[in-house]
């Protein structure tokens, strides 16, 4: 580790893998109702579970988002990090927001939670992805500028590479379109219009310069590829990603009351959205084929390629399947929506951070890399949890197209419910994948336990 | 990528691009907030309604429903149950909740009064008065 502050980011990686199992849990409990309808009913109805897994998948995205910044900006600046303390400080508040929220979703009616909270006064609870209560969102905001600060500061005072201005041009993204949580109008056409400016700008948005600064700096140090080249290809890829993923919001807006003129720009914009997931995996492959050392270690080499195929399958080819205004007029909020979903946060943004955690971890810890050993262990729950997450998304999509037709094409269609009753065979296969990503996740974790006795890689 | 595209070239690319799309997005978003009234059922937008949509959010019903398909896929669209089951239906539909079948998805009961039925009745009229293009293809949802 080149400066001792950027160890405040070890605390932000295990409670972003401990939040990672809790939210594949409360997955594994929602693909149960999917099949057993009250399964735990009525003590974890589906939509707390669901709320749960959602907000559990944000917080530890938050969590690695921060942490890979408390690591990478100290070493991108060449300086200390502003404040270590104001990290720690941040993360206890962040770690105790984020807890009990999640346990007023689970002990506490939403509405009473609601009514508790203050929602009386500024009504912005009961929206999907940003179902927190008030004091958690602003809670969210003082954490996120308080964090972006003492990032800001790092960084003023040091080196300005392009890496950083781009995450933190990222991380000031998140930030402030999370302001749009706060605007809920009694127009529900607006509500949702401006819901997506959250939603997509994140997501489709900000969240890629993040993505992109992050693999970039892993590229950097285990490629040892020169800088100049690899941060050009940061510039472009970015540039591609907003070109196409601002106005591609317009994809959100068909069905929802905005001008049917979206049709046109939603569908003409986000079809060339796959052209920048695409760009980041033929980086992430050149530039390891240009490698220009042989890193120990493996597995964080095999994530970041990992991150450029899968955020392409998963944002770039499952996003296109379904963006077109024709083609979403009968897949829009099915399961087709729901497989896109998962492979998307997977590939790009769960496995990003899980990339910038295999690099970062084992320094921390005073190695360059694991063991042979913990790495083969690493390894072998990248592919578990990958190809769980494949078929995962293989089963939804069967699930999806058979619901499209039954429900929507069918000369006479069934009801809702009739045809999920159809569509029951995928619904448990995609539940018998989720265990399996649950496997590769425990294996996961057991790898950071593993010692093996491997001098080759001790630094 | 040759060595005459450096850079700073990519950078300033980024820059321009980014604000040049961001201020067309901005432009459309304008255009769209005249064109709203036309579409939105914004007249309809009575103190019934918004007690309702209020009361659809602190239920959480997105965590279950969608809602002109945004939401989850756990139970039916309801954007069109007001033309595709009736104000009575929904009603009696909430109250009889949960149904206690085994084995099957259960709603739970909210324990709205009278008063609350109808104000979410309102809402889901409302909601189903948005032009939203013909969507969904049929009253299945």
């Amino acid at each position: 580790m080149q400066y001792q502050s950027q160890a405040v980011a070890k605390p932000y990686f295990i409670a972003a893998i401990a939040l990672f199992t809790g939210q594949i849990l409360f997955g594994l409990i929602m693909g149960m109702q999917y099949v057993v309808g009250d399964f735990l009913f009525p003590e974890i109805p589906f939509n707390v579970a669901r709320m749960v897994h959602t907000n559990l998948l944000i917080v530890w995205l938050l969590f690695g988002f921060m942490g890979a910044a408390y690591y990478m900006v100290p070493e991108e600046s060449e300086t200390e990090l502003y404040s270590p303390k104001l990290a720690i400080a941040l993360f206890w508040i962040f770690l105790l927001a984020g807890a009990a929220t999640v346990l007023g979703y689970l002990f506490v009616p939403y509405a009473t939670l609601a009514e508790l909270t203050g929602n009386d006064l500024l009504a912005t609870m009961g929206r999907e992805f940003l179902e927190q209560p008030l004091p958690t969102k602003l809670g969210i905001v003082v954490v996120a500028l308080a964090f972006l600060f003492n990032i800001t500061m790092t960084v003023l005072k040091g080196r300005k590479t392009a890496i950083s201005t781009v995450l933190l041009i990222g991380l000031w993204g998140l930030a402030i379109f999370f302001l749009f949580s706060f605007y809920n109008p009694h127009n529900l056409v607006k509500d949702k219009y401006y819901w997506w400016w959250v939603v997509h700008l994140w997501v489709e948005g900000v969240w890629e310069l993040i993505l992109g600064a992050l693999l970039a700096f892993v590229l950097i140090k285990v490629t040892g590829v020169d800088r100049e080249v690899i941060e050009k290809w940061l510039y472009v890829i970015i540039t591609l990603t907003l070109v196409t993923g601002i106005i591609g919001t317009g994809h959100h807006y068909y069905w929802i009351g905005a001008p049917e003129y979206w049709q046109w720009w939603g569908s003409i914009f986000s079809a060339l959205e796959p052209i920048p997931f695409f760009a980041m995996t033929v980086f992430a492959f050149n530039m390891v084929n240009r490698r220009r050392r042989e890193h120990p270690n493996k597995a964080a080499v095999l994530w970041a390629l990992g991150t450029g195929v899968m955020a392409f399958l998963g944002a770039g080819v499952w996003g296109f399947l379904h963006t077109l205004a024709p083609v979403n007029y009968y897949t829009h909020g099915s399961q087709i929506t729901a497989a896109h979903g998962h492979m998307a946060f997977y590939g790009a943004y769960v496995m990003v951070v899980l990339t910038l955690i295999s690099y970062a971890m084992p320094i921390i810890r005073g190695r360059a890399a694991n063991s042979n050993k913990a790495q083969v262990l690493e390894m072998w729950s990248f592919w578990l949890m990958t190809i769980a997450m494949v078929f995962i998304t293989l089963f939804l999509t069967a699930a999806g197209i058979l619901q499209v037709w039954l429900q929507r094409v069918a000369e006479v269609p069934m009801s809702f419910m009739a045809t999920q009753d159809q569509v029951a065979l995928f619904y448990w296969m995609r539940e018998w994948a989720g265990v399996m990503f649950l496997i590769g996740l425990i294996v996961y974790i057991v790898s950071f336990f593993v010692n093996g006795d491997d001098k080759a890689t001790a630094r | 990528m040759s060595g005459i595209f450096t850079k700073s070239m990519a950078r300033n690319i980024f820059y321009g691009g980014t604000v040049f799309f961001f201020l067309l997005f901005l432009a459309l978003t304008f255009d769209s907030h005249r064109e709203f009234p036309k579409r939105d059922n914004s007249q309809n937008l009575t103190p019934q309604v918004i007690a309702g949509k209020k009361i659809w959010e602190t239920r959480n019903c997105i965590g279950c429903h969608t809602l002109l398909g945004e939401g989850a896929y756990f139970a039916p669209e309801l954007g069109n149950v007001y033309p595709r089951r009736g104000p009575d239906f929904i009603k009696g539909w909430m109250q009889a909740q949960p149904t206690g079948a085994p084995g099957r998805r259960q709603m739970p009961q909210f324990h709205l009064t009278d008063e609350e039925l109808d104000n979410i009745v309102a809402f889901l009229k409302y909601t189903s008065e948005i032009n939203t293009a013909n969507w969904p293809p049929n009253i299945e949802g």
